[in-house]
């Protein structure tokens, strides 16, 4: 591998300039001209407009605009979409609201906006959007899912009888229907999967440059996907053909999934610089309108049914899931319930029916979207609290309960779509169980009641799949579009590598891992490889960075595109050398012709390349190849998380004590960087967990918005996590990749619960595990 | 931020002189709840008038048992003051677990007193050290001086110039805090002045703000015993109720901390 090639811990070399303070993030950029927007938003969670008034906001000082959700839409600025079309199980497709980047009739949500102020500074167009008077006829909002569907519920969009979206299903219902009523055993639980705010250090932020001579524009934006921006602002939005825009994505502070999507703020900044004649506008959301407005996730409330035959093993698991969109359709909101979620309810487990309905439905709150592990946490919580809860009302160890059941043989086809290529379920819980000293719990939960306090156990094993996706299967189940990847390697002249990904990086760590596929081929040293990546102008294409797909599939178009520069430098190797082409070897920066002392160094094969010499009959100079690399499957990284609590019976308070974490990945790259992912993702599960609550009250007020009221998990919440590895190759890449990114926020919330439950000695417990909850649940039981 | 004017105060009776010119001033000691409330334009001050140049403001002394706190002194003063953790230790641990770092080097024993915030420290740790505040115009005693949530007895002009108590038998101070916010959901201050004189300051809990658990102390009879609190009741009914705890909850928290910090207390 070399010591900076595949499996070093290679040091991160983006570090350097983050840690520093020279990261150059959107709101860093500054250009002449630059302008400031400030939007006036909705202090109410539904109501009609009746009124703008801007006399005198339109007077105050700097100000050069005001505008509406009207001027908008009449400037032929479209709609924005939610890009992958389910269909209810009628046939019938999704009935999408519409949703204008400003509102023009109604407002939806808390913070949807209703006016933008373009001013000379900052201050300016907050005390004039602060001016701007709207009048509104404040109408009923409705909060909860299920109160939405009733038939005297407030209607938020005419497209959407009783505000449901879709009402879908997936899976054999009859067969999974007697399945469960022919079971020796039958276990029922109703649960809740609370709304979380991602809340990423970095705050949503746009700067739009427009050129009027050349009728062009650019955007600094936080995203993930920069060209993915493009696209939509341009195909659907109307604000620019993709030739007369450039989406640039400098250093992104984190998006856990919420900067995937094109927001209302980016579209009315382009649009915004034009109209008001100014040479560009920015905006940067506070950290309250981050709260308001960035996409929230999860929010589900599902039935689930699971049946056991008499040596326990599953025979059938039925799910009913009412999942909350908010006031509008996000760009991949639609399939995180269905095909990010459902597919996955099989586990790791052998089952051969199951069934789940899901009904989406707006409410009035902010739209809620793909986050850290979209769908996949939501799944696992459903089955791994089921499967905890079903060992301790069958009277069995929750390990060999899940044992029994696990999918052993691969390939493994499960009756919701997918198929499981391969894995080790029972090693990662061996590697967990040992870890954690499972044996010895009992001598601790002793040990703890003596101070007072009530110990727990609860483990969790996690199925995901990621590297998504397949683009003939993901457009066959509705998707707008491919989720292939391209990369581009350009040899320069002197042997340096420059790395072109279509991948992005807010936090990965990609300028390190990429750079060592290289190493890892050449035998170059890292600081002669570059990765470039968050610009459309200098990427040709690329789908960007979520579902933890740069592994699988980014990389994969890299390896692809290695490929083709290797053949080719070995050619003219070879040429130069006076060899045949299969002798040609390239090591540790040489290029040697196998058995024999004639080499060449890498940097003169790529001068010879690019000074065109000498090289083979009718080939053509240079050194740089491209590839689209889409993959074949999805793929499947699983493990088996244990966590052992214990909780002060007095005040509901909980201590983890102790967090294992066994993994499989498949290959790893830079094992340093994929243990920062399992911490990272372990945190925000256990924040899930224990602390993070996105809370609305009957108005629609957001309660929680601000650290004040928004609890985010820190060091001192969290142990020291204990994280191992074990591997089993994905048969579906070049490199065996499966993907880490997620794997920590969907495994870790149901073995923190399952942990509580068993140490508190009931299952009636929610999320968040909050001390109130918890000294609650402790209360409801005695 | 709205605009304002600053200025800063030469000394008291400039502060009071500067006050009485400002349209709404306010004083600025730390600034560790104020800036943040303007920032998010929830309070809008015509006139900031800083008072933590004024000389001998932030002082510390303590002359055997006597101790007196200048209303400058930050709360990492207070927690890090030698002569202070020897005769009342309870006071300094208390500051060392406000806020963070950054807060406790900002923040002062005044601001918080004068804002009288019903999550903050300070004000059960006054009640139970009857202490007195000291004004640029009187002394008044602790429990006279808090009068509601965010509620004080000082008048417009008025600004703490330090608070005084003598240094308890021994005292400890037991914190629940807010999973979010850190600040007292509830925190129980117990002094014990010997001659069974106990005392018992609840804050984060009521909503009435800081409070004196009269009840608390009576059922201890002047002997340091967490066993004679299991009978008190925490009346539901006085509590603050929100996301993070109902009012049962906080009641249950208030006894909790209680018994722990009489146990804290007793040794």
């Amino acid at each position: 591998m070399g010591i900076e090639g595949i499996g070093a811990r290679v040091l991160r070399k983006e570090d350097k300039r983050f840690i520093t303070g020279k990261g150059r993030y959107t709101d860093d950029h500054k250009v002449a001209g630059m302008h400031y927007a400030a939007f006036v938003r909705s202090p109410h969670a539904h109501a009609k407009i009746k009124k703008i008034n801007i006399k005198d906001a339109s007077k105050m000082s700097g100000v050069v605009g005001i505008f509406n959700g009207k001027e908008l839409t009449g400037d032929g600025i479209g709609n924005i979409i939610c890009g992958w079309m389910i269909h209810s199980k009628d046939g019938s497709p999704m009935n999408m609201g519409a949703w204008s980047a400003l509102a023009t009739e109604y407002v939806r949500y808390v913070g949807d906006a209703v006016a933008v102020v373009i001013a000379e500074t900052q201050a300016e167009a907050t005390a004039a959007a602060e001016a701007v008077d709207v009048d509104y006829k404040v109408l009923k909002a409705v909060i909860n899912p299920e109160e939405a569907m009733a038939d005297k519920a407030p209607q938020l969009h005419p497209e959407a009888a009783n505000n449901i979206i879709y009402d879908w299903e997936i899976g054999e219902e009859a067969a999974t229907d007697a399945a469960i009523a022919g079971a020796a055993n039958v276990v029922e639980m109703e649960i809740h999967n609370n709304r979380l705010v991602p809340n990423p250090m970095e705050p949503r932020s746009a700067l739009a440059q427009y050129d009027a001579a050349e009728d062009h524009f650019t955007l600094h934006t936080t995203s993930q996907n920069p060209h993915v921006a493009r696209l939509v602002l341009s195909a659907f939005y109307q604000v620019a053909p993709e030739n007369k825009l450039r989406v640039i994505a400098p250093d992104v502070g984190g998006g856990f999934g919420s900067k995937i999507y094109i927001y209302p703020e980016e579209i009315v900044c382009l649009w915004a610089a034009k109209k008001a004649g100014v040479e560009a506008v920015k905006w940067t959301s506070d950290r309250s309108e981050a709260f308001l407005t960035d996409a929230h996730g999860r929010d589900h409330v599902s039935k689930a049914t699971m049946g056991f035959d008499e040596n326990n093993k599953i025979v059938g698991f039925k799910v009913d899931t009412i999942a909350n969109l908010g006031a509008y359709m996000s760009l991949f909101s639609s399939s995180v319930p269905t095909y990010l979620y459902a597919t996955l309810l099989s586990g790791q487990y052998n089952i051969q029916n199951i069934h789940c309905n899901v009904r989406t439905v707006y409410t009035n709150t902010a739209p809620v979207d793909a986050y850290r592990g979209a769908g996949r946490p939501e799944a696992t919580y459903l089955v791994e609290r089921m499967m905890e809860t079903a060992a301790r009302q069958l009277g069995v160890d929750p390990a060999e309960l899940r044992r029994a059941n696990f999918v052993t043989e691969f390939p493994h086809q499960t009756p919701v779509i997918m198929c499981y290529d391969a894995g080790d379920y029972g090693a990662s819980m061996d590697a967990a169980m040992e870890a954690v000293d499972y044996a010895g719990f009992e001598k601790r939960r002793k040990k703890s009641a003596k101070k007072g306090m009530l110990r727990g156990i609860g483990m969790s094993c996690y199925i995901e799949a990621c590297g998504i996706a397949p683009s003939a299967a993901v457009g066959s189940l509705g998707a707008g579009v491919g989720l292939w990847e391209s990369a581009e390697v350009r040899v320069n002249p002197v042997g340096t590598v420059e790395i072109l990904t279509g991948s992005h990086s807010h936090g990965q760590g990609h300028e390190t891992t990429f750079g060592q596929l290289v190493s890892d081929r050449f035998g170059l040293p890292s600081e002669n490889i570059q990765v470039v990546h968050g610009d459309t102008d200098k990427v040709q294409f690329g789908m960007g960075t979520y579902g933890s797909r740069s592994g699988a599939v980014g990389m994969s178009a890299i390896e692809k595109a290695l490929d083709k520069v290797e053949a080719k430098a070995k050619k003219i190797a070879a040429h130069m050398l006076e060899a045949s082409e299969g002798d040609i070897e390239i090591k540790d920066g040489e290029v040697s012709v196998k058995g024999t002392d004639k080499k060449l160094l890498w940097h003169e094969v790529c001068l010879g390349a690019y000074t065109g010499h000498n090289l083979p009959e009718g080939m053509e100079p240079g050194l740089k190849e491209g590839a689209f690399y889409d993959p074949t499957n999805f793929t499947f990284p699983a493990g088996c998380y244990i966590c052992e609590v214990e909780v002060d019976p007095n005040t509901g308070t909980t201590t983890i004590e102790k967090f294992v974490a066994a993994d499989d990945f498949g290959k790893i790259i830079n094992p340093m960087i994929v243990e920062g992912q399992v911490h990272g993702g372990l945190a925000q599960g256990i924040g899930q967990a224990l602390m993070e609550n996105a809370v609305y009250d009957e108005s629609g007020q957001l309660l929680s918005a601000s650290y004040m009221d928004y609890t985010m998990p820190r060091a001192d919440d969290l142990p020291s996590f204990d994280v191992s590895t074990t591997e089993t190759a994905c048969p579906g890449n070049p490199l065996g990749i499966k993907g880490c990114g997620e794997a920590g926020a969907i495994g870790s919330p149901p073995a923190v619960i399952n942990a509580i439950t068993n140490a508190i000695g009931h299952n009636n417990l929610s999320m968040p595990a909050s001390p109130q909850n918890v000294w609650a649940a402790i209360k409801a039981g005695e | 931020m709205y605009e304002t004017s600053y200025s800063r105060a030469k000394d008291a009776s400039d502060a009071a002189k500067k006050m009485r010119a400002a349209d709404d001033g306010k004083f600025l000691a730390g600034g560790m709840t104020l800036l943040p409330t303007m920032k998010q334009r929830l309070a809008a001050p015509s006139d900031l008038i800083d008072v933590t140049q004024i000389k001998d403001i932030d002082d510390i002394n303590v002359t055997r048992k006597e101790v007196t706190i200048g209303a400058g002194a930050t709360h990492a003063a207070v927690a890090s003051h030698a002569k202070l953790m020897k005769v009342c230790p309870s006071i300094c641990s208390l500051a060392s677990h406000i806020g963070d770092p950054a807060v406790r080097h900002r923040g002062t024993i005044g601001g918080s007193i004068a804002n009288n915030d019903p999550a903050a420290d300070y004000p059960a740790a006054m009640i139970a050290l009857d202490a007195t505040i000291v004004t640029n115009k009187r002394k008044i005693r602790a429990e006279k001086f808090f009068t509601g949530m965010f509620e004080t007895a000082l008048k417009d002009d008025e600004m703490i110039k330090a608070v005084t108590f003598t240094a308890p038998k021994s005292g400890a101070y037991a914190k629940f805090p807010n999973p979010a916010s850190r600040y007292a959901m509830a925190g129980v201050f117990v002094a014990d002045h010997g001659k069974k004189d106990i005392r018992v300051g609840v804050t984060g809990a009521s909503s009435d703000g800081v409070y004196r658990a009269n009840d608390m102390e009576k059922a201890m009879g002047g002997k340091l015993s967490s066993e004679a609190l299991d009978g008190c009741e925490v009346d539901e009914g006085a509590m603050l109720s929100d996301i993070h705890g109902s009012a049962a909850y906080r009641a249950n928290l208030v006894k909790v901390m209680a018994k722990r910090a009489v146990d804290a207390a007793a040794g």
